[in-house]
């Protein structure tokens, strides 16, 4: 039997988190591009827009994320596609990402004050120039400290990913222990390496939401 | 002809009949003081003039230009008649200069060194040039207000419909908001603004209008209204028995 020293224990797993990295980055930025045209749909004035955006919302964050994947995993293999579990993975993270964030957006662009809409209307905007030039420049300041605070529910929600056999952090911290029979070690590094992906980025949303708050401008 | 014609104006918000068959016509020039209790829907009809809100009967024209639901109509009323709010509504992610700038650029397509010449004479105008580069928060109430004054005057439209623009500020700010206003009066802007500052409306407007729930009751020449109020509603009001 071959031992495992602590420092191939951590090899593994640091080579794992590329994946971890790689899955949240996807799925945020597929995410966040799925949720801007959600919100588009959202704040439009097309009923049926509105509609479509509303549930998908519901339904995304009606259910858990892991029966999402599931689905992605399994219910396309019913229609005889072979889907890979990094494609299942990144397609349910991407989906679900968006459905969390189009609904951030849309509480902020629903906080800018109702004076902004009424004074930008009777300046003659229509309502393209009054989101493009009053609205959206603020809802965005006062969207980016939970936008950033939402990342880290991501990077957390990779983990769920290994469940369908994609080797990200938390398999190969499973792997790693069915190896070497040391599941504290093992596991107790694996939260540690999430805990070092989290932590500044909740860190990093507290001080911006603190910064945005005193100086709600921009120079 | 006058300028500014409001006939049988109607307004409902769901059951609640806020404005009764208003008739106001206003010539070129005037000043025009509306008065009256809390909710007897004054604001109602200033929004409605502005196209904020929207009528169930009658008919709104200021200069020739309808109020009609389309976004079109919405335009050219209000490139007619500007609007200053109580809470003065300033686009804090810009400047003072880019509030006034703004509009003139995404509505009016004007060039950009045209509207910022244009802002520089408005800010001039109520007296804060030298705050041009200043954010909303860095300004006073008093000079945030004279702000929203500039960035609607630069759209130069022939009526200002003025909602309360002094009651958000504190007492020793009113007086240059005031000071401002009493300006435009002068050079012959055509002026509806709803205020409590009964002094003023005394000072400087040519006609008072004194709305009780819903109506237009009593309206004419400040000294007549003020020295003579017909009605109980509008002795009430005055405190005078
Ligand atoms: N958006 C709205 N929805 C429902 N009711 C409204 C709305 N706006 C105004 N009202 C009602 O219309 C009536 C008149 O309101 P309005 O604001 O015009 O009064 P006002 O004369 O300006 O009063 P104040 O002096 O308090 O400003 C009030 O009863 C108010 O509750
Ligand atoms: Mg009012």
């Amino acid at each position: 039997m071959t031992e495992f020293s602590l420092w191939d224990i951590v090899r593994n797993l640091l080579l794992a988190t590329r994946w971890t990295v790689l899955l949240s980055l996807v799925s945020f930025i597929g995410g966040g591009l799925v949720a801007t045209l959600l919100l588009f749909m959202r704040i439009g004035r097309r009923r049926v827009f509105q509609f479509i955006a509303k549930y998908y919302v519901e339904l995304f964050q009606g259910t858990p994320l892991l029966m999402q994947l599931f689905l992605a995993f399994f219910g396309l293999g019913l229609f005889g596609v072979d889907v890979p579990a990094w494609l299942a993975a990144g397609f349910a993270l991407i989906l679900w990402s968006a459905a969390f964030l189009a609904e951030i957006w849309r509480g902020c662009v629903q906080s800018v004050a109702k004076g902004q809409w009424e004074a930008s209307a009777s300046l003659g905007m229509g309502y393209v120039q009054q989101m493009r030039y009053v609205v959206i420049p603020q809802a965005l300041k006062i969207a980016v400290p939970p936008t950033v605070g939402f990342s880290v529910q991501i990077v957390k929600g990779t983990a769920l990913t290994s469940i369908i056999g994609f080797v990200e952090l938390s398999k190969a911290g499973t792997i790693v222990t069915n190896a070497t029979f040391q599941p504290f070690t093992v596991y107790g590094l694996v939260a540690l390496i999430y805990f070092a992906l989290c932590w500044p980025l909740s860190k990093c949303s507290q001080i911006l939401e603190r910064k945005l708050n005193v100086a709600h401008r921009s120079h | 002809m006058s300028l500014i014609e409001v006939t049988e104006v109607r307004k409902r918000f769901g059951s609640n009949e806020v404005l009764k068959g208003i008739n106001i016509d206003i010539d070129p020039g005037e000043v025009i003081a509306i008065i009256g209790k809390s909710g007897s829907g004054k604001s109602t009809l200033l929004r409605c003039i502005n196209g904020l809100e929207m009528i169930d009967d009658g008919s709104i024209a200021v200069a020739g230009a309808q109020l009609l639901p389309d976004e079109l109509h919405l335009k050219a009323l209000r490139l007619k008649v500007g609007m200053i709010f109580q809470q003065f509504n300033l686009f804090p992610h810009l400047t003072a200069g880019g509030n006034v700038m703004l509009s003139q650029m995404v509505v009016k397509k004007t060039p950009k060194a045209a509207a910022e010449a244009m802002a520089r004479k408005m800010l001039e105008r109520v007296g804060l040039a030298h705050k041009y580069d200043a954010f909303p928060d860095e300004l006073s109430g008093g000079q945030q207000q004279r702000v929203a004054i500039a960035r609607a005057l630069a759209m130069q439209p022939i009526a200002l419909l003025c909602d309360e623009i002094t009651s958000a500020l504190d007492p020793e700010l009113v007086a240059e908001v005031l000071a401002v206003v009493r300006e435009l009066a002068s050079e012959g802007m055509t002026l509806l603004m709803v205020t409590h500052e009964m002094k003023f409306a005394r000072d400087v407007c040519s006609r008072v209008v004194f709305m009780h729930e819903g109506r237009v009751h009593e309206i004419g020449k400040p000294e007549d209204v003020f020295a003579n109020p017909k009605t109980p509603e509008l002795k009430q009001f005055l405190g005078v028995h």
